[in-house]
């Protein structure tokens, strides 16, 4: 991904303090960057926070407050008693596991999120993303006929044949490898682009931050520790990693 | 053979199994998901009847459904006549008798759905309704069917409850087992062994099915692993 271009209000406005277990989650932040990626070490709050995002979890205890807008649209405000469900969010989710509806094929399992779609619209919505990620002859297996990859890649084709405003990326491509990684990557930040839909990506791959110019969130024990360009924010990092390849 | 026991014990159980698998898919998947702080005691009251006398449960269905009470009056108002030693009233007292058969199989199966899968189900569609039909129910079929399986032998061979809600009116609440009581009481062991070679059959048969389907269900958890996995197959 190229620099991008900045929209004239934040994509996503966050502030939120909410306790998940042991863990005091307290975020605030604006995300105004088209592709954000969420650093930080295991525990530190990253999927408790996509999940609360996504509607997965709801802040109900006493202590909890929070905000949350998407594009100047209210998903949460606890004080004002707002809540949105998780399917009128226009939110796409895509995890490490793909959770796959397994007794539908690949087609079926795209399609579950179109609502109020006719039948033709609907056909040729799962055919644009059936050719996205150029999975056209699994459009009739089932998950437990396909590999990791080709699952994964079918989860994304369901995230977002509905349309999200927002796709949310919990390491989708943990295990898989490296070239097919970057062609997913590749179509996927493609589509986004042209539909100007950001993304939120949790990963572990600095090297792919440097890569994709994306902004950089990283997180530790529940709150964010830095926020900014790849290259400032992980300086020390890239600095840290060109030692390593000079030694 | 007593052919209209047999009829009336196949109609009571078809009915019963109906009404039990309507309660039993909202209740299960309350009992599988809900959060409230309830939930114990609703699970102690579904699974009671598997521990208390079904002569026990009897008693206090006859007192309840009988003239003496309000709710008796109310449902006798209701029915146009006292459900004690009626057919309506055995049906009442089968649902409650065979309600754990039911409840349990389905949520467990409720609770065999991944997390992930599910709320991959609540993030595209905004219809718990949809959710239900096209996602869940599909995926604990097998526990479906054993609900089902399980619920209308369990009616089919119930004695005590019945006997004490309904008697033995032929025709009305007299049903196979009731039948066998009385052809022994009357020394008719003929008659009694082909009623009890009936019951043994249904018996044998429900549970033929359950595990011939057994296979069907491995199959299934394994479909739903490989949704989840990442892995290749």
């Amino acid at each position: 991904m190229t620099e991008s271009i900045r929209p004239a209000e934040p994509y996503i406005q966050i502030a939120m303090e909410h306790r998940v277990g042991n863990l005091l989650l307290s975020v605030c932040c604006e995300l105004n960057a088209p592709w954000t990626i969420l650093f930080g070490p295991s525990g530190a709050g990253k999927t408790s926070l996509l999940r609360l995002l996504g509607g997965l979890s709801k802040p109900l205890h006493a202590g909890s407050r929070g905000r949350v807008t998407l594009r100047g649209r209210t998903l949460m405000d606890l004080a004002e008693g707002v809540w949105i469900q998780p399917a009128e969010r226009r939110i796409g989710f895509v995890t490490q596991r793909p959770a796959l509806f397994p007794h539908m094929d690949a087609a079926a399992n795209i399609a579950f999120g179109l609502h109020g779609v006719s039948g033709g619209a609907r056909r040729q919505r799962v055919a644009e993303m059936l050719n996205l990620f150029a999975i056209e002859p699994l459009a009739g297996r089932r998950p437990g006929a396909l590999s990791g990859g080709e699952k994964q890649r079918v989860a994304l084709a369901r995230a977002l044949a509905p349309g999200p405003q927002l796709l949310l990326l919990d390491e989708p491509f943990t295990g898989l490898d490296a070239a097919l990684k970057e062609s997913i990557l590749e179509n996927l930040t493609r589509w986004l682009g042209e539909r100007n839909v950001p993304a939120l990506y949790v990963s572990h791959d600095v090297a792919e931050a440097f890569q994709t110019g994306a902004d950089v969130l990283v997180m530790r024990e529940g709150r964010i520790e830095a926020h900014g360009a790849a290259r400032v924010v992980l300086a020390a990092e890239r600095e840290r990693l060109l030692h390593h390849l000079k030694d | 053979m007593d052919w209209q026991a047999l009829l009336l014990t196949l109609r009571l159980a078809a009915l019963t199994t109906l009404i039990l698998i309507l309660c039993a898919v909202p209740l299960g998947y309350w009992l599988a998901y809900g959060r409230s702080r309830l939930k114990p005691l609703a699970e102690a009251l579904v699974a009671l009847p598997l521990v208390v006398p079904p002569t026990v449960l009897g008693f206090y269905l006859l007192v309840l459904l009988g003239p003496r009470t309000a709710t008796g009056r109310a449902l006798a108002s209701l029915f146009g006549h006292p459900l004690a030693f009626s057919f309506a009233g055995l049906v009442v007292g089968s649902v409650l008798y065979s309600l754990p058969f039911a409840v349990q199989p389905i949520a467990a199966g409720f609770e065999s759905v991944s997390t992930e899968v599910r709320e991959a189900a609540i993030l595209l569609s905004p219809r718990p309704s949809a959710i239900l039909t096209r996602v869940l129910l599909p995926l604990i079929k097998p526990s479906l069917l054993t609900a089902v399986v399980l619920s209308f032998t369990h009616t089919v061979g119930e004695f005590g409850v019945v006997l004490m809600i309904g008697g033995s009116i032929p025709g009305i609440t007299r049903t196979l087992s009731i039948s066998i009581y009385d052809q022994v009481q009357n020394f008719e062991y003929g008659q009694a062994n082909r009623t009890s070679l009936a019951l043994l059959s249904i018996s044998f048969l429900a549970l033929l099915i359950i595990y011939l389907r057994r296979g069907m269900a491995r199959s299934n958890a394994a479909a739903v692993s490989a949704g989840l996995s990442g892995d290749a197959q």
